[in-house]
């Protein structure tokens, strides 16, 4: 079981999306897990068969606990044999009902609904949530929602306290004039349906990762008290989830893509986080954060880095304000952009050359494209 | 299509992207990104979804005239 976060220890595998004797590629959908972000899907690493699934679903699995065994191609037959024998002992302890079929929804209402799958018969071999839900004695559905609300604040809580406690944050902050970048993206969208139309913040996010291509020390990680530059950029987008919490998974790769793809990638970020339909490639990679609070009117953000990343950059609203330009006095759509930085890794000037290219791209919007 | 079918195809959408928002929490007059906590990406998809029920395209040069539930209600109806 992967650790789909810092503050992670434990999480109950829903799923398998492979069986044993299946060839899997690097980057494939093995499983899914619920976590108390909702539901993840599992990558696998690496290129083999699948030996051995170790775990039936429903099990709850703490963090680094084997799940299956992969043999790639190269792996001695006899390294294989020796698991075998423990997973064996572990097979033999399943119950009954760890051997019924039942669709993983069906599953999760059963735990919820307290109805004992025994007594349902299989419909076409497999359980049916609609099964469930018709024999549950009485709907009981605030507890279990409570319940998985409770473990992200608790989740947060963690990560938020290790880092005000073990980060010394710097805080940096700019205006920006907003209005080059807003025009432009208006002249793009006007050419574009509404469907392709790009949100300025797509545009902040491009601009962010073009920024740190040139500043690359603010993206990577503060582990084994020293500095870790990740040369992919996997910027994990702040998403606020209706009722409370927030999850920020990762813009997998986000120095491979332009403006649309950025656009595109994040639509279907947000759909996904929502639906909590993440990968866990997601919840682990991220190498910076971005958090934008400007569409609740916000002027300033000043963030808490999540760790290990060294920096998050926040995003205010846009606003209406007066600007200075030579020696006339004008109103332009003004922007401050904030930047928070862990002060082991980089100092004040790192942050200052970011904030500055961020600047300048979105002067000359055009080369965000 | 009517005002009141328009007003209601609208609020369909709204509750689509904000489950949990109750029909009497969305007032005429009220903003409905700040006073429904909808953001731009919701409100994308809002006028994405109307789009494609109406064949009406808000360019986003007339944003400002469909940001409450009133002015939206009216926007589509004086473009159907």
């Amino acid at each position: 079981m992967p650790s789909l976060g810092a503050d992670m220890e434990s999480a109950v595998l829903m799923e398998w999306h492979v069986k044993e004797g299946d060839a899997v590629k690097k980057g494939q959908i093995i499983a899914e897990v619920e976590t108390s972000k909702g539901v993840i899907e599992i990558e696998v690493f690496e290129e083999g068969i699948v030996e051995k699934l170790l775990v039936t679903p429903e099990t709850e699995c703490s963090v680094g606990m084997p799940l299956a065994i992969i043999v790639s191609s190269s792996e001695s037959i006899a390294q294989t044999e020796e698991t075998k024998h423990e997973t064996i002992t572990k097979e033999q302890n399943l119950s009954h009902e760890e051997r019924i079929k039942i669709s993983p929804a069906a599953h999760k209402r059963a735990d919820e609904l307290g109805v004992d799958l025994n007594k349902i018969t299989p419909l076409e071999g497999v359980i049916q949530l609609s099964q469930v839900e018709a024999v549950a004695p009485t709907k009981v559905e605030a507890p279990k929602h409570a319940e998985a609300k409770e473990g992200m604040r608790q989740a947060i809580a963690a990560a938020m306290s290790r880092s005000n406690a073990e980060i010394p944050h710097y805080y940096l902050a700019t205006s920006i004039n907003m209005t080059p970048a807003l025009e432009y993206l208006q002249e793009l969208n006007r050419e574009r349906s509404i469907k392709e139309r790009i949100l300025p913040i797509a545009l902040l996010i491009r601009a962010v990762v073009l920024s740190l291509k040139e500043v690359p020390q603010l993206n990577g990680f503060w582990q084994n008290s020293e500095m870790q530059i990740s040369k992919e950029i996997h910027p994990g987008i702040a998403i606020a989830l209706r009722g409370g919490g927030l999850i920020t998974p990762a813009l997998i790769d986000a120095q491979n893509m332009n403006l649309s793809d950025t656009m595109n990638a994040l639509s279907e970020l947000i759909t996904r986080t929502r639906s909590r339909k993440l990968r866990s490639g997601e919840m682990t990679k991220q190498t910076i954060t971005i958090t934008n609070l400007g569409d609740l009117g916000v002027e300033s953000v000043y963030g808490v880095i999540y760790p290990p990343q060294l920096a998050i950059v926040g995003f205010g609203a846009i606003m209406e304000k007066p600007w200075a330009e030579g020696d006339a006095l004008c109103v332009r759509k003004v922007m401050r952009a904030t930047l928070a930085g862990d002060h082991r890794a980089t100092d004040g000037r790192i942050g200052a050359l970011f904030l500055e290219k961020l600047n300048q791209y979105l002067q000359k919007p055009e080369e965000l494209l | 299509m009517t005002k009141d079918e328009i007003k209601r195809m609208i609020i369909e959408q709204i509750l689509e992207v904000a489950p949990d928002i109750s029909v009497d929490e969305i007032t005429p007059d009220g903003s409905l990104q700040r006073s429904l906590e909808i953001d731009s990406f919701d409100f994308l998809k809002i006028l994405t979804a109307m789009h494609e029920k109406t064949g009406v395209e808000v360019p986003e040069s007339d944003y400002a005239k469909v940001a409450t539930l009133e002015s939206m209600t009216g926007y589509f109806a004086a473009h159907l």
